[in-house]
């Protein structure tokens, strides 16, 4: 019995151990990718490869799951707001859950399962098939050449895409709200100009995304990195990028918001 | 430090997590020779080839390629070193989102600045060396095995090494493309003046080309000769390895705790 | 794909996200109207603000002129001092009426200046005098059912 109980234990603090050691590995990664964008940069289009990779094929997906979306706010703002007898400020509702929230949170959901989830696949095969290794034989640095360009094409490519989700799912409401249910389209957009604010909102939503971006991009590139070198160990890997970047955007999306309204 | 030695390795030790992989390694690669490592799957030939090549570091000796001491060279130095060696992994490890064309032109555009032009003549070179030239279009998944191993070969000379290192050139190929390979390994080695190490467990195919052998058996250098002396050696080991035999020195059985009656009885007992 | 396709997609995709963030900057936003060159900021005191908030909208006849920049206690006698960013290119003068406004019945709330007729014009940190306190819809309603209430016993 009170075995069972020390080896609960022992295996509770290995898994502790064994995560701890994975966050320093993957901050080391961080730090060592930095180190060795140069290649990325210099050799643009390496990183502009990339961006077609993460952002241009993830383009169908951010564009109509936005136009959905918005129309599903449009509709359910709709609903609500006609009991208080304010549905002009159906512009307002709209604009402002996508702009500050679901614009960058849902896109960089996507993105991660869609872009995320495809880089770690790619690397880590490119790990079980020893191409990192023979990269390495041949001189070449693989976290520049292979890492560092697909992080900074995900960097890249995740505000450009939130920013399309949220017009998409502006557009979106806007079909419901003024040409469907009928809402005054003069007072959709005024009302709606009147109360999003340019650096408030709309940069702080660019800002959320950027981080976003960062956060998908690392854990993607480091799932892949890290990976098992077998066939279990990269479609595993490729669970927990989706997982992990997933958790991690929501948590971070919760201290960015925390911060602005403490600043307000 | 011996000149005509391209590769020494001396008093050789290595260990995963304190489990000993390699134990008092002595080999040496002259210039220009075809050398052979052999032993059973897992014996440690592998990590000798990834110790040459700097990605491992040994837990005690020392490695020296072309005088230098291979694990106290910094980053820049060992990724000097590296230009000048090629390696073919044992599945070929192309790039498969290159064609043929661009993964043999990888390491000339990554360290030289040739022009385009020079390249392609290069590259072309190369890849009919191995006798490829008219694939050079085609993407690593549509080539068969044996024909990747040789876009791997191209590949791995494509900067004219000094040092060619080869991880089990000869797994999973059709007797056609084992002599093709073989042969490739002899002539390209001849013909750029280099010296190359064939890691590998098969035992005919090698002995056809190579020059000298190493033998390991559990980290160890059991025998090591000329390609003639090993064919008519009786040391145990050897004579059962060139000749294929399942039982000798090396156990058909995985060792096992108890005797395989013991645990007979064992799980008799625990049934009643 | 050839590398100036791929070059075509990459240019393409940048192009349309950074004509997403245009216009939300412009069509969505208030880049136009909040942050055209310089402000000066100007006080006033209020007894009681309601909800008025951070950033909230400063009309005058209707147009936006400027925002609420700050909102404190002063805790000398107890009211509140917000302090106002008002578009530099107009000037009030130094009578000008300062009153929080509602706009709609349950919409958000604005201050509203009501200009009077002085030469002189109120100077960057200066302060309005005249201000009324925001409308508060529970005090209003009780007065209402009051007065009701007194009207009815005065006929009894």
């Amino acid at each position: 019995m009170s075995n069972a109980i020390s080896r609960a234990f022992i295996s509770l603090g290995n898994k502790v151990t064994s995560r701890i050691w994975r966050l320093g590995f993957a901050s080391r990664f961080f730090l060592a990718i930095f180190l060795s964008s140069g290649t990325a940069f210099r050799r643009i289009h390496l990183t502009i490869r990339e961006i077609y990779f993460t952002g241009v094929l993830s383009l169908i997906i951010i564009l109509v799951s936005g136009l959905f979306v918005g129309m599903v706010l449009g509709l359910q703002g709709y609903d609500t707001l006609q009991r208080y007898g304010s549905s002009e400020a159906l512009g307002v509702l709209v604009s402002l859950s996508l702009v500050r929230e679901l614009g960058p949170v849902v896109s960089a959901l996507l993105f991660a399962s869609r872009a995320g989830s495809a880089i770690t696949a790619e690397i880590g095969l490119m790990k079980a098939t020893e191409q990192l290794s023979a990269m390495e034989m041949m001189a070449v640095d693989p976290i520049a050449r292979v890492v560092a360009p697909r992080f900074w094409g995900g960097v890249v490519a995740m505000p450009l895409l939130a920013a399309l989700f949220s017009a998409m799912g502006i557009f979106g409401g806007y079909l419901v709200g003024v040409q469907l249910i009928g809402v005054d389209e003069g007072s959709f957009w005024s009302q709606m100009q009147a109360s999003v604010d340019f650096r408030e909102d709309i940069m702080n939503g660019v800002i959320k995304s950027f981080v976003f971006g960062v956060i998908v991009s690392w854990v993607a590139v480091f799932e892949g990195y890290d990976a098992d070198p077998t066939a279990e160990g990269v479609s595993g890997a490729t669970t927990r990028t989706v997982v992990t970047s997933s958790l991690a955007i929501l948590a971070a999306d919760f201290v960015l918001t925390a911060f602005r309204f403490r600043g307000a | 430090m011996s000149q005509e030695s391209l590769v020494e390795i001396r008093n050789l030790n290595f260990s995963y997590d304190s489990r000993p992989i390699l134990t008092g390694i002595n080999i040496k690669i002259p210039r220009g020779k075809v050398v052979a490592i052999m032993g059973s799957s897992g014996c440690g030939k592998t990590t000798t080839l990834r110790l040459i090549g700097g990605q491992l570091k040994p837990t005690s000796g020392e490695v020296l390629v072309n005088g230098k001491v291979v694990h106290d060279l910094d980053s820049s130095g060992l990724y000097n070193l590296r230009r000048r060696m090629g390696m073919l992994f044992q599945f070929g490890a192309l790039f498969t989102d290159m064609s043929v064309f661009d993964n043999v032109a990888f390491q000339m555009r990554e360290h030289t600045d040739l022009p385009e032009a020079v390249i392609r003549d290069l590259v072309l070179m190369k890849l009919h060396a191995v006798g490829l030239r008219g694939a050079h279009n085609l993407m690593p998944a549509e080539l068969s095995g044996g024909m990747a191993r040789r876009v791997a070969l191209a590949r791995a000379i494509a900067l004219d090494p000094m040092l060619i290192m080869y991880d089990e050139p000869f797994a999973g190929l059709d007797p056609i493309s084992l002599s093709i390979v073989g042969e490739l390994i002899r002539k390209l080695n001849d013909a750029l003046g280099a010296s190359s190490i064939v890691v590998t467990h098969d035992v005919q195919e090698s002995l056809k080309i190579v020059d000298y052998v190493y033998f390991v058996s559990e980290g160890k250098i059991v025998a090591e000769g000329t390609a003639e002396e090993m064919k008519h050696s009786t040391a145990p080991y050897v004579h059962q390895f060139v000749w294929g035999e399942a039982d000798g020195p090396v156990p058909f059985h995985y060792p096992s705790r108890t005797s395989y009656g013991e645990e007979l009885m064992e799980s008799a007992v625990r049934r009643v | 794909m050839s590398r100036t396709t791929l070059d075509l997609w990459v240019g393409f995709f940048v192009a349309i996200g950074l004509a997403a963030l245009l216009f939300l900057a412009l069509k969505v936003g208030n880049l136009t109207t909040s942050s055209s060159g310089e402000t000066y900021a100007i006080q006033a005191k209020f007894d009681n603000i309601g909800g008025l908030k951070p950033r909230a909208a400063i009309k005058s006849a209707g147009v936006v002129v400027g925002r609420v920049s700050d909102i404190r206690f002063d805790a000398k006698d107890y009211m509140a001092v917000v302090t106002m960013q008002v578009d530099g290119r107009f000037q009030f003068p130094k009578d000008t009426f300062a009153t929080i406004n509602t706009s709609g019945l349950l919409g958000e709330q604005y201050i509203g200046f009501e200009v009077g007729g002085d030469t002189e014009m109120l100077k960057p940190g200066g302060v309005i005098k005249k201000t009324q306190s925001a409308v508060v819809l529970e005090k209003l309603i009780s007065q209402f059912m009051y007065s009701k209430a007194a009207d009815d016993t005065e006929k009894k």
